[in-house]
């Protein structure tokens, strides 16, 4: 296994202490090296990613920071451009978004939409097909769980935005996985479902690893220990999740794109 | 040598002539998402009224490429507007109208022009044949090379020196974008489509020389169109162009060398651009 | 809204239906066909047995194109396939119907299969437009491979089947009949008892969002691979019946017009109804027979007619269709329905 670690030079290096980053290789998930470009756009370029079990990461930074292209490389969706991705020690860069999924590593989307044409609870059970024989919990109980059970009857489509995020939520805890990647979970929330979102967020098992990309700093602030800022595709700074609010680079990299206030939300 | 090197040349003048017809296609799809399955009639009603209007005189030599042309352009206009009728529907529902105009458009032409293979009456001086470096060629087929030659030349310029084609290459590349810029892209789909049935016209006129036109012509342009849009890249021209040039030499040489071969020669290539082509997901069923 | 008991039960009630729906359309066409049969009229025995394999032919068309969410014109490379199988072991002198019908499901198989490793990676227009090409390619194939096609002059003169070695060959008209309508209800019945249920969940969640269903560990292209190759089995089987109907075959048979037929007729019934499908196939044959008679020799006139207005006057067109079909028990009920908590639309800007 090729483990280059290229320093990037408008990046700053990770301040991961090496007994995580030493655990992440050992039982999680890392990322080397990856690079991935739209022509000559670069959207992410980034030395190293980890998250060890127990680990909840956060990945803040401003719009086109490059946080989804991170995610959906460490899902499987998008292939990396160059780079290697391991999981439990294994190399896994070349593995589709179904194998890595049963291999543990499951995700919801930014925009999701699950299956429309189905029920809430065929979407459910669709998520945990590869565990019916052996279910963590029932899909009437993850959908109780994401307080969908009265639904569990209509047809996804009828579902509004905030229970569609709930839905997809259940049906990625539905696929029991070890690592579990979060793209923006709180987005479009209201207050109620965000105070459940936290709920059962801060209620998953403690070997469960978590991912976790959110504009909400409020949020990133109640589940990550761990925060890391992307600017223009690479990492502007990381560290534990109180330091890094508390960095006033940060602060003024939300307020000098102009674009984006969810860091004061 | 003559074995090898005419069929040669007439597969670099095929290519060519398939490359004007494939442009279109592979543009329109690339574009606006519109699969044209009526492309090869257009191509096909190009040839018939070419071979019908040139009566062995000049002035309806130009008058039947230029009806040729005008009549793949109303044929593209009429399929702008069916499917702009659609435009909510998706491209499927566009692909089967298509699909629909292309029977009914085979049937007309074959009511109108009969079942036989049709030939234009060409002036004399293009009948004949040179001898060119020691070979023997015929004439129509030099001019064909020519006019073809000189098409792409002014297709390139067009679609790289002028706004409009830069506005066509722009939709392929980023319709958000050029809608951004204050364009409506579906107008661009529209005269993307009439262009494409201009061209389409056009490859059907200059075709009939050397093949002639008869019923199986729109299956048969439609197809090898088709081998050129996959292969070459969905939407993109100079693909499609390379792609034509090697299909055309494929053709030819393939049907003169070994003629039962020569269809499994083009999907056989198809095939193995297709394998070897990774695929990303559909866009759309998530970020 | 209502108690859990009240869900649980309509559940139950809904699910009937879904189930029932099918088998009274079976029982809807036993009585068909027995009407025909009844009938003293050998020719309208022939002309209701001759439609029948095209009916499997689109059946199989309607797995690929409403089930897997393939529109494809090349289901006819399996039913050539399976016809061309049937006919050579019947002239080589094989002349049992069920070896028939398992050597042309075979062959079906093999040929979608095959074609499917190539074709499934693909979606939507690009694989209609590839499947296009498959249509073309089988016509061409059949035209070419004279050995085993007969060339376009076809193959004649083709033995009739026998249920059982001892029984006489099934060529009268009215055996025919009931022997190509048991088997094509029975292969459309096996076609709906495996796509029902899970499989058929399955089907629907990869069609409404593969990056979903990818992501929960579910093996999108190995699904709609097996879907095509089952329906391969059944396109062969299909091919079989036109042999045992018409005795005869020509490369025009499996040609792009019985494609763009099989398609239509797939538009028309309802992409993801099998039955629908199947009966669609014979108001196509009907009214094709019926106004052909009328416009000799100007079938693909009518047939192109008839797809521009399917593709116009079906609300949402075919792709819609799928979809609607898929929920509409559910929709009828509840047409929408907007939740007390929350907006409908994200509040916060997303990044790209």
């Amino acid at each position: 296994m090729r483990t280059v670690h290229r320093i990037d030079p408008d990046g700053v290096p990770s301040q991961r202490e090496p007994g995580d980053i030493d655990r992440a290789h050992g039982n999680g998930l890392v990322a080397t090296g990856l690079r991935h470009a739209y022509g000559q756009l670069t959207v992410l370029d980034l030395d190293t990613f980890t998250v060890a079990p127990g680990d909840r990461h956060a990945v803040i930074g401003p719009n086109g920071a490059g946080k989804s292209t991170l995610l959906n490389i460490l899902a499987g969706t998008t292939r990396t451009q160059t780079g290697t991705i391991t999981y439990n020690g294994q190399v896994v860069t070349r593995r589709g978004p179904a194998w890595r999924a049963r291999a543990g590593i499951g995700r919801t989307f930014q925009h999701p939409r699950v299956y429309p044409n189905l029920t809430v609870l065929d979407c459910v059970r669709m998520g945990g097909w590869h565990h019916r024989h052996q279910p963590e919990r029932t899909p009437l109980e993850a959908l109780d769980l994401v307080g969908l059970l009265g639904y569990a009857d209509y047809p996804a489509a009828a579902l509004s935005h905030g229970h569609r995020r709930m839905l997809d939520l259940a049906v990625a805890l539905a696929g029991q996985p070890r690592v579990l990647l979060l793209d923006e979970p709180a987005a479009g929330l209201t207050d109620t479902l965000t105070t459940r979102l936290l709920d059962i967020l801060g209620r998953l098992p403690g070997w469960m690893a978590v991912v976790l990309v959110e504009h909400h700093m409020d949020v990133v602030a109640a589940l990550a220990d761990w925060t890391t800022v992307l600017h223009h595709g690479h990492r502007h700074t990381d560290g534990p999740t109180d330091t890094v609010r508390a960095d006033p680079a940060v602060t003024a990299l939300y307020l000098g794109t102009g674009g984006d206030d969810a860091a004061h939300r | 040598m003559d074995a090898y090197l005419i069929p040669a040349v007439d597969g670099v003048a095929y290519g060519l002539l398939l490359a004007i017809a494939a442009a279109g296609l592979t543009v329109a799809f690339g574009a606006g998402g519109v699969l044209n399955l009526a492309h090869g009639t257009l191509i096909a009603a190009g040839g018939y009224v070419a071979a019908a209007t040139s009566s062995g005189t000049w002035p309806s030599l130009a008058a039947a490429v230029a009806l040729a042309a005008g009549v793949g352009a109303a044929g593209g206009g009429v399929l702008a507007a069916a499917t702009a009728a659609l435009q909510g529907r998706g491209h499927l529902d566009q692909a089967l109208l298509t699909f629909g105009v292309a029977l009914v458009g085979a049937d007309l032409l074959t009511a109108a022009y009969g079942s036989d293979t049709l030939r234009p009456r060409l002036p004399e001086v293009l009948e004949a044949t040179v001898r060119i470096a020691g070979h023997r060629y015929p004439v129509d087929r030099l001019a064909v090379l020519g006019v073809a030659v000189a098409v792409v030349a002014a297709g390139y310029v067009v679609l790289h020196r002028t706004r409009a084609g830069r506005l066509i290459r722009a939709t392929v590349d980023d319709r958000a974008m050029v809608a951004g810029i204050g364009v409506n892209p579906r107008l661009v789909d529209a005269a993307v489509l009439v262009a494409a049935g201009a061209l389409a016209g056009l490859a059907g006129a200059l075709t009939t020389p050397i093949l002639g036109v008869g019923p199986h012509t729109a299956d048969t342009a439609l197809l090898l169109s088709l081998i050129i849009v996959v292969c070459g890249g969905l939407g993109s021209v100079p693909g499609a162009l390379t792609a034509a040039l090697a299909v055309g030499v494929v053709q030819t040489v393939g049907v003169t060398s070994f003629p039962a071969l020569a269809p499994y020669l083009l999907i056989g290539a198809m095939a193995v651009v297709l394998l070897a082509r990774r695929t990303s997901l559909p866009a759309g069923a998530s970020a | 809204m209502s108690g859990p008991q009240h869900h649980i039960s309509a559940t139950v009630v809904r699910a009937l239906a879904r189930r029932a729906q099918p088998w009274s359309a079976f029982g809807l066409a036993a009585a068909v066909v027995g009407a025909v049969a009844v009938s003293p009229d050998p020719y309208l025995h022939a002309t209701a047995a001759r439609m029948l394999p095209l009916a499997v032919l689109t059946v199989s068309v309607a797995v690929v194109t409403g089930h897997a969410g393939l529109p494809t014109l090349g289901q006819v490379a399996p039913y050539a396939a399976g016809a061309y199988a049937t006919a050579r072991l019947a002239l080589a002198g094989t002349d049992l119907a069920l070896l028939h019908l398992l050597a042309a499901a075979g062959a079906g198989a093999v040929t979608a299969g095959a074609l499917g490793a190539l074709l499934v990676r693909y979606r939507a227009t690009v694989f209609l437009m590839l499947s296009l090409a498959v249509a073309e390619l089988t016509a061409i194939t059949a035209a070419q491979w004279r050995t085993v096609s007969g060339g376009t002059d076809g193959l004649a003169g083709i033995p009739a089947p026998r249920l059982l070695p001892g029984l006489p060959p099934l060529t009268a008209d009215r055996t025919v009949l009931l022997y190509t309508a048991a088997v094509a209800i029975a292969a459309t019945a096996a076609a709906i008892t495996l796509l029902d249920g899970d499989r058929r969940t399955l089907l629907a969640a990869v069609r409404a969002n593969e990056a979903r269903a990818s992501a929960s560990g579910h093996q999108v292209t190995a699904y709609l691979w097996t879907a095509h190759t089952g329906a391969g089995a059944l396109a062969g089987i299909g091919g079989a019946l036109l042999i045992h109907t018409h005795r005869w075959i020509t490369p025009a048979d499996v040609g792009f017009t019985t494609a763009a037929l099989a398609l239509l007729a797939v538009v028309i019934g309802g992409a993801t109804s099998l039955p629908g499908a199947a009966a669609a196939t014979v108001a196509v044959l009907a009214v094709r027979d019926v106004v052909g008679a009328s416009l000799p020799g100007h079938a693909p006139l009518l047939l192109g007619a008839l797809f521009v207005t399917a593709v116009y006057l079906l609300p949402g067109g075919l792709t819609a269709l799928s979809a609607r079909l898929a929920s509409l028990p559910i929709h009828r009920r509840r047409p929408t329905l907007h939740t007390p908590e929350g907006p409908d639309q994200p509040v916060t800007r997303s990044t790209p």
